[in-house]
């Protein structure tokens, strides 16, 4: 590991004032951390903002549910009060990785890597959220921009994601066995707005499927699904599915998550 | 005293293991030890044109760098394989020279070129970053099947081609095969598999330079070997100024038997340097070069009449060595192999042809089973497939196949002592509530889901001895086992023996079957394994031996024991020996009922005077002491064998598979404790089933492992597995005095032929290659569906 500076930032300002196109923050570390090992990325400056309170925490209003960016996984996964107002988010977070992950891993740290295969991702395209940073709100459609790519400046910190309580809702993931993170991952959401399909795994970034939102909106059914064509072109191959598998899970694990709504 | 033999003695290893207590390899540190890291050549197939270190020996707290260049200077010698098999023709076979570090060509991705030694271990790595090798990159022959007619990896083997061996009468066969109703006939892989020991590899080199003795502490199986070879085949030092340590091993499975390139160089280089030398695999150097497993192609048939008689059967396999044939590599596929490939049946008629090739990966060496799983996979399946094809009932078939009376002599080379497959199966049969299962297949198909069952029949042969046996196959040494036992003049015992537990439990096991010859508490016996100081010899451990042959030689010193002790106690109670009875620990005259504890023997043995009421117990002709030592031999190899069911449901949408029940019932003879068989029965389940669904070595077409990590190598988890429902028959071994046939190996044996048939009926017949993942189930379940359709 090449040598690098470390910070523990006292509040959020200080975290933005230290960061640069050369430093990363330090969440839950379990990006950073491995990435530095291998060698994959070196920082001059790490910044860890596990210190700021502010940041960690969880809140329900009537309509939405606010969750610091810090917070772990196995917090939002425990929490009596996501499990209420949106109990797919807190299944959702039970099933990422293993429980180091879950212990150490934080919801702003899985939404600013952005890994396509990433589950928070494909919650906050279908829960209408907004992420909330120092300078700004973001709504989701418009954060993801790329594989591993968000609108985030360097020096931005996400402070919150605030999700919209949805009326149903369901997430159901094809884990890869072998990392466990998403083959592919549908959460379905019904909204009184609307009806949104995030979907992570199948493409280089996370997308809201306008094409299973449709039929659902006509006829919120599995079966509704059933004549719904997705196309391959443009999904993930790797040694675990090809994108000829994931374009069919795409379409089975929607089922499954109406089926489950 | 109650025999402790049988009984759920808790492991004496736990309290260490469970409470951080183990020490193992890399927990050794040794004042002013340098570290190492290994340059390792990232091409799969390359041509060394130079090697730069200029740079790199100016880096900061840089002790040393060594090349291929300095190894060829010392005359150090490389790595061996153990056997030496011969083709068909009688040609023998053909083997690569393997030098420790390579100097002109590198023949897969992690070939050691070079060694950086520095001060710390950031030192040694930013040095190694600086060392500059110039390869000239030539294609990589990655590919099996394609790797005889690709370009020859080493100059002068053909085709890539190690031996083309056969074992059997292929005339016979063909006779046979003109006498069948049908035959079956089947083309299957057996997949890659990376061994991962929850610890991996690690060294740490102690020179002395004033004795000029090296101390090599490392993670192997075999520390005596190691030594061995690095002596005699190495050059590194005589036997004498060599020691060897292993101490805790945090699992091997096969890929510890060998000694690697990188304990040679350390030893080595820690006499030139004269300094200590620290070595740690990282992860991905684990999966990069510790020897692989598996890896064959085989083509098998199978002769059958109507009413499901077998005649013969043949198998023509192309087995990967990898890039060099190391200690266990060539003989795995062969002689492990072959023997097995007719399973538990009667057989009139058989051959196995292996050819055994090199590819640009990494070696392929004994993984759990070695050999025995590659040939149980193939003949459970295509007896599976036979049922099939005849409409049988998977379980009638083997039941109409098997031997019954023993000893039996099996088709291709051994004559199994003792077994009852009928009786094992028929258990399992029951345990698995077989005759349930079509109506659990109907509630899943109510539910949309397909449920199959599968059978495996098999047997093995453990012990990988006797010496003459093993050595007229090609094995380069006796596959003997040693132990010696010492009491201590106040009465304890230790057990010195040349197994080696990394995982096993022999403090636990050994030191249960000291006590009950010794009628000593178990508290009293301690277990010394894993290091070449202490206790005889020891060919080490893997091919499930140490009860059978290494546990035998513990036996057999602790009657020598007891023998002196009866001269011993003759004396002191005025009786000749044949009058004095050992039973509980106690030496017994019957006519006098007067007795000595074995403590009080020990005790007078060690002194042999006149003081007071003690006069010298020992009989002329005997030397002082209790120290008794034997060298075990067997017979013959053993034969565990058995009979697993699994059913599996599986969810035709998405292809994913659920294990939702496994019954395993196995004959391994006398159980000297159940607890810590159940442990091995449960642990080589798991590593089976993840060859059948989940684990797959894979490299590119330019050689690179696309698998080096967990994020892309699947092991089995937890979650993924039932809960086991175990069961025992038991005939006990004729070959040794415990009756005992070795436990280590037969789940991974038996499991991944049962779950790929369990899978393969869920799909009606339709084959897959392993491992079965979801894509490739769910592909399958379309075709099914299609093909359904099509019929109605
Ligand atoms: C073995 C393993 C398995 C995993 N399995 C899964 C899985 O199944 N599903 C899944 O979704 N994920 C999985 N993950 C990812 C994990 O859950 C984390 O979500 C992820 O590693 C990032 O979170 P972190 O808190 O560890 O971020 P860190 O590693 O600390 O940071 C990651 C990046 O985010 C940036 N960052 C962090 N916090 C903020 C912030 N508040 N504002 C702005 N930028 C920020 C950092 O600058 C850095 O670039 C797995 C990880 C591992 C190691």
């Amino acid at each position: 590991m090449k040598t690098f500076n470390y910070h523990s930032a006292k509040d959020v300002k200080e975290a933005s004032k230290l960061a640069s196109s050369n430093s990363a923050f330090l969440a839950g570390g379990m990006t950073t951390i491995p990435s530095m090992k291998l060698g994959l990325a070196s920082y001059k400056d790490i910044i860890d903002i596990k210190r700021i309170k502010k940041l960690s925490g969880i809140k329900v209003s009537g309509k939405t549910v606010t969750i610091g960016a810090t917070t772990k996984h196995s917090e939002v996964a425990s929490s009596k009060d996501v499990k209420k107002a949106i109990p797919s988010l807190a299944a959702l977070a039970e099933g990422i990785g293993d429980p180091q992950v879950r212990n150490r891993g934080t919801i702003g740290g899985s939404i600013a890597n952005n890994d396509p295969a990433a589950d928070y991702p494909s919650a906050c395209i279908a829960l209408n959220a907004t992420i909330h940073t120092n300078n700004r709100s973001i709504v989701a459609e418009k954060f993801f921009t790329g594989m591993f790519e968000t609108c985030l400046k360097s020096n931005e910190v996400i402070e919150a994601i605030e999700f919209s309580i949805p009326e149903k809702s369901s997430y159901q993931k094809l884990p890869n066995p072998a990392s466990r993170y998403a083959i592919i991952g549908v959460y379905v959401a019904k909204h009184k707005t609307g009806i949104n399909v995030g979907v992570t795994g199948a493409k280089s970034c996370v997308y809201n499927d306008k094409d299973l939102a449709g039929a659902l909106t006509k006829n919120f059914s599995s079966s509704a699904i059933d004549n719904v064509k997705i196309s391959s072109s443009g999904m993930n191959t790797d040694i675990h599915a090809s994108s000829d598998y994931r374009a069919n899970m795409v379409k089975a694990f929607a089922k499954k998550a109406v089926d489950a709504c | 005293m109650a025999s402790l033999v049988g009984s759920r003695v808790e492991r004496k290893e736990d309290k260490r293991f469970l409470t951080g207590k183990g020490r193992y390899t890399s927990d050794i540190n040794i004042a002013n030890q340098t570290y190492a890291i290994f340059i390792r050549s990232p091409h799969a197939r390359a041509k060394i044109k130079k090697i730069d270190t200029s740079k790199a020996l100016k880096s900061s707290g840089v002790v040393e760098i060594l090349t291929g260049e300095h190894i060829a200077q010392d005359k150090i010698g490389g790595l061996i394989a153990g056997w030496a098999i011969r083709s068909e023709d009688g040609s023998e076979m053909k083997c690569p020279a393997n030098p420790p570090l390579a100097k002109d060509s590198v023949n897969f991705v992690g070939d050691p070129v070079a060694v950086v030694f520095a001060e710390t271990l950031d030192e040694a790595r930013a040095a190694a970053d600086l060392v500059k090798v110039d390869y000239k990159v030539l294609k990589a022959v990655s590919n099996l099947s394609e790797a005889m007619n690709s370009e020859a990896i080493h100059d002068g083997i053909e085709k890539n081609l190690c031996y083309d061996w056969l074992l059997g009468d292929r005339q016979k066969v063909k006779e046979a095969f003109e006498k069948a109703d049908k035959i079956i006939k089947l083309d299957i892989n057996n997949n890659r598999l990376i061994p991962n020991a929850m610890e991996p590899r690690a060294c740490v080199i102690d020179y002395n330079t004033a004795s000029e003795e090296i101390t090599c502490y490392t993670t192997s199986q075999n520390p005596h070997l190691s030594r061995l070879i690095m002596s005699a085949f190495g050059g590194v030092a005589p036997e004498n100024k060599l020691r060897v340590v292993a101490p805790d091993v945090g699992g091997g499975f096969g890929s510890k038997i060998n000694l690697y390139n990188e304990e040679i160089v350390c030893s080595w280089a820690s006499k030139k340097i004269e300094r200590p030398i620290k070595w740690v695999a990282e992860r991905t150097e684990s999966f990069l070069t510790d020897t692989h497993g598996r890896d064959h192609i085989t083509h098998a048939e199978l002769a059958v009449t109507n009413d499901g008689k077998f005649l013969g059967f043949k198998n023509e396999t192309i087995a990967n060595l990898g890039a060099y044939a190391r200690v266990f590599g060539t003989v795995t596929p062969t002689y492990l192999f072959g023997p097995c490939a007719t399973g538990v049946y009667i057989m009139p008629a058989a051959y196995s042809n292996v050819k055994a090739v090199y590819t640009n990966t990494a070696p392929v060496d004994a993984y759990r089973g070695a050999g025995r799983p590659e040939a149980t996979y193939t003949i459970e399946r295509i007896v599976d497939k036979a049922a099939m094809e005849l409409g049988m009932d998977p379980i009638e078939i083997r039941m109409k196949n098997f031997p019954t009376e023993f000893p039996f002599k099996q088709t291709l080379v051994h004559q199994i002592d003792s077994g009852d497959y009928v009786a094992g199966l028929n258990k399992a049969k029951e345990m698995a509530d077989y005759d349930g299962f079509a109506a659990r297949k109907k509630e899943s198909e109510s539910k949309g889901k397909l449920r199959g069952i599968g059978v495996t029949s098999y047997f093995e042969a453990c012990g990988i001895a006797p010496s003459p046996v093993v050595m007229m196959l090609g094995c380069g040494v006796g596959l003997w086992e040693s132990a010696e036992v010492r009491f201590n003049p106040t009465g304890q015992v230790t057990v010195y023996t040349g197994s080696h537990s990394h995982g096993q439990s022999h403090q636990t096991t050994f030191a249960q079957i000291a006590a009950d010859e010794l009628g000593v508490p178990m508290e009293n016996i301690d277990v010394v394994h894993g290091d070449t100081d202490k206790g005889t010899f020891g060919m080490g451990t893997y091919g499930s031996r140490s009860l059978t042959v290494g546990g035998i030689a513990i036996v057999n010193a602790c009657k020598k024991i007891v023998n002196k002790g009866k001269r011993i106690a003759a004396k002191m109670l005025e009786a000749s020996p044949d009058e004095v009875d050992f039973k509980n620990g106690e030496f017994v005259v019957a006519k006098s009922n007067k007795k000595k504890t074995i403590g009080e023997v020990a005790f007078a043995s060690y002194l042999p005077g006149v003081r007071d009421e003690v006069k010298s117990p020992l009989p002329e002709g005997d030397e002082p002491g209790l120290i008794e030592s034997s060298f075990f031999d067997p017979a013959n190899f053993s034969f565990p064998a058995g009979s697993h069911i699994c059913e599996v449901e599986i969810d035709p949408e998405t292809g994913h598979v659920k294990l939702d029940k496994y019954t395993a019932v196995d004959d391994f003879g006398t159980i000297v404790n159940p607890l810590i068989v159940e442990g091995q029965v449960h642990g080589g389940l798991a590593q089976g089933i993840g060859q059948a669904l989940y684990e797959n070595a894979q490299y590119d077409d330019s050689g690179q492992l696309i698998t080096a990590s967990y994020m892309d190598y699947t092991m089995p988890r937890a979650d993924d597995l039932p809960n086991f429902n175990l069961g025992f028959t038991c005939t006990k071994a004729t070959t040794n005095p415990l009756g005992v046939k070795g436990c280590g190996e037969a789940g991974t044996i038996a499991s991944t032929p049962t779950v790929m048939n369990a899978v393969i009926n869920a799909l009606g017949g339709k084959e897959i290659s392993l491992p079965a993942t979801a894509e490739k189930v769910w592909k399958a379940c379309k075709e099914m569906k299609k093909s359904n359709a099509k019929a109605a």
